[in-house]
């Protein structure tokens, strides 16, 4: 009997061993497979992580670089502040309607263009050159283009057009500030959604195309029930692509009415930045970038749900 | 979805000859149509392609010509207003531009690709987690950072260097060109990397001699997006630099003067400023694409 259980113990003792063995080289098959990845992730962690944790720590004190003695921990008072602020108010609503107006503005003007794109005619190529130039002008120059040449109620183009039928000159920066910015930003954003629709409508097999048509489906019907459907994926990363985009708007607001006038056509990322420095009050800045983030993530989550199920279904299909 | 399965399915249950009996006749009522529609396409592109045009005609011409109104259309044109950007100090911004974009592309590209390896073709545990944190930090406000980003700099003597940018730059543009290369390593075929390693290549020879060249013309995609961000870069340039590392398009609101007017000299600068982004991106249309979307779109 004494033997047996001897053999056994031998026996336990060699899977531990191999076990602990494989649990090893598990282990540093794990760091061989994470090595290659650890510059590119720790410089993102560094570079976006630590200032985002300072800037939560600034938002719960009330640093003014214009008072220097003022600097103390005051809990959540900058968010108290904030939220009997209008102008934040007012910031936080233009964002919003910034971003919906240019992406669905552009979305539909993208996907008319995408399709009247998608067939053969005469100088196809050189017109889809010229409508992706938008996308690529410098935006800083795109925006002064706008608010200087096409909209300067003296000489901008626009103003001479609109005299031409007849239309007096509109001030338009000053009077219509928020359509303004939003009409450069989907001259600008237009092209992005046109490529990505267009590669989206090239994607489609024709012989789908075809037996709907041999079917008796007519243009309508066949891009409703079979070109629509087809597009979704595309449309979905097209508004997801374009709101990450164009939420974080700077260059034009800073450009054609520097949030003016008064503080009409600030958006957050602009208020924000008026505050901190302009104004220099870094808690207060600091605590609004905090909520941006907040309310920015919680969109953001539903946003990337849905882009990584569009991602994954499509990859496996 | 049954519809698409329906007439997915109709070609071999009806019978062939129908299609060419229908298609002359289809196409003789599309034709005019389909020359109408060529004509629409044609004026939307120009309509869209006029500003563009307009800041073109403007650099050629003189102060008093750009902003007259009405506006000049006949003119001799100028080359005054490119001398004089030439003659500035243009030539320090458009090379500190030019250093800052090609630097960082440098380093996003020695990063991303073996970050993309490490997600896609030997993946680590967690791979969906990583994507997502990568993704993540596209969609953080970058003015909800900016005021510790300037605070560190000022304290460590970083203000005004162009360091400082190219630091920036490779950051806010490495998570896009993770999620690029991924998907370009995605589409490796698993038994060439299986036939490799059966020679016994050892991982770096495997991946300096097939992947790599395999994967090149994804390389240069993603530079191409990296290039675009990193040169139209406005609001880390505006904020962190002055004298010594201000950027091209800071150059652009230097043109424009209180006193007097500047518009033919900002539109000259304004072309210059956009012209290699533009002749980048008219080369490689397709690229773009796949950039813009982040790889997800082919």
């Amino acid at each position: 009997m004494s033997p047996a259980p001897e053999q056994a113990g031998r026996r336990d003792r060699r899977d531990a061993e191999t076990l602990r063995a494989d649990r090893t080289a598990e282990k540093a098959d794990a760091r061989r497979r994470r090595l290659p990845l650890l510059p590119a992730l720790i410089f993102v962690i560094v570079c976006t992580q630590i200032p985002f944790l300072l800037t939560i720590w600034y938002s719960l004190r009330s640093r003014n670089l214009l008072r220097p003695e003022g600097d103390q921990f005051v809990g959540l008072q900058n968010f108290v502040d904030l939220f009997v602020d209008s102008t934040f108010r007012t910031a936080a609503i233009n964002s919003v309607g910034i971003t919906l107006g240019c992406v669905l503005i552009s979305m539909v003007l993208g996907l008319g263009l995408a399709l009247l794109l998608d067939r053969s005619f005469p100088g196809r190529g050189v017109v889809r050159t010229l409508l992706i130039t938008p996308f690529l002008i410098m935006p800083v120059a795109g925006a002064m283009l706008w608010s200087i040449s096409m909209f300067d109620p003296s000489y901008g183009l626009v103003n001479w057009l609109l005299e031409l039928v007849g239309i007096g000159a509109v001030d338009f920066t000053s009077q219509h500030p928020v359509a303004s910015i939003i009409v450069a930003l989907v001259w600008q954003w237009t092209p992005f959604m046109m490529l990505l629709l267009l590669a989206g409508l090239q994607s489609q097999t024709k012989d789908v195309l075809e037996a709907a048509q041999i079917d008796g489906a007519g243009p309508v019907k066949t891009f409703l029930l079979v070109t629509l459907p087809h597009l979704r994926f595309y449309l979905e990363l097209s508004v997801l692509l374009g709101a990450i985009y164009v939420v974080n708007t700077f260059d034009h607001i800073y450009l054609m009415t520097a949030g003016g006038p008064g503080t009409a056509s600030a958006n957050l990322p602009f208020y924000i930045y008026q505050r901190a420095f302009l104004g220099f009050d870094i808690g207060q800045s600091a605590a609004m970038g905090v909520v941006t983030v907040i309310a920015t993530i919680i969109l953001a989550l539903l946003a990337l749900r849905l882009i990584f199920r569009s991602i994954n279904a499509k990859e496996q299909s | 979805m049954t519809t698409t399965a329906e007439t997915a399915r109709t070609p071999q249950a009806s019978p062939t000859k129908a299609s060419p009996a229908r298609r002359p006749a289809s196409a003789r009522r599309r034709r005019p149509l389909g020359t109408l529609l060529t004509i629409l396409t044609w004026l939307i592109a120009l309509l869209f392609f006029a500003p563009v045009a307009w800041m073109v005609i403007t650099s050629f011409k003189q102060e008093s010509q750009a902003a007259s109104s009405p506006p000049t259309f006949f003119f001799t044109p100028t080359l005054e207003q490119y001398a004089a950007i030439v003659d500035s100090n243009a030539g320090a911004y458009f090379l500190n531009s030019a250093i800052a974009t090609a630097v960082s592309t440098l380093l996003v590209i020695v990063m991303a690709v073996p970050a993309a390896y490490a997600l896609s073709i030997r993946p680590v545990k967690r791979t969906q987690d990583v994507l997502f944190f990568f993704i993540s930090t596209k969609m953080l406000p970058i003015v909800a950072v900016i005021m510790p980003i300037y605070v560190i700099a000022g304290q460590i003597g970083m203000l005004d260097n162009l360091l400082t940018l190219i630091v920036l730059y490779t950051a806010m543009n490495l998570p896009i060109a993770v999620w690029m290369m991924r998907s370009f390593f995605l589409e490796v075929p698993g038994e060439v990397l299986e036939a490799a390693a059966m020679d016994g290549a050892s991982l770096l020879a495997t991946m300096r001699r097939v992947l790599i060249p395999m994967v090149t013309p994804g390389i240069a995609a993603t530079a191409l997006i990296c290039v675009i961000f990193a040169w139209n870069e406005f609001f880390f340039a505006l904020n962190l630099s002055a004298a010594n590392a201000a950027t091209a398009p800071l150059y652009l609101l230097s043109t424009m003067t209180s006193e007097g007017q500047f518009l033919a000299q900002l539109s000259a600068a304004s072309v210059l400023a956009s012209l290699p982004v533009v002749l980048a991106g008219w080369f490689a249309q397709k690229q773009l694409v796949r950039g813009l979307s982040m790889g997800a779109v082919k």
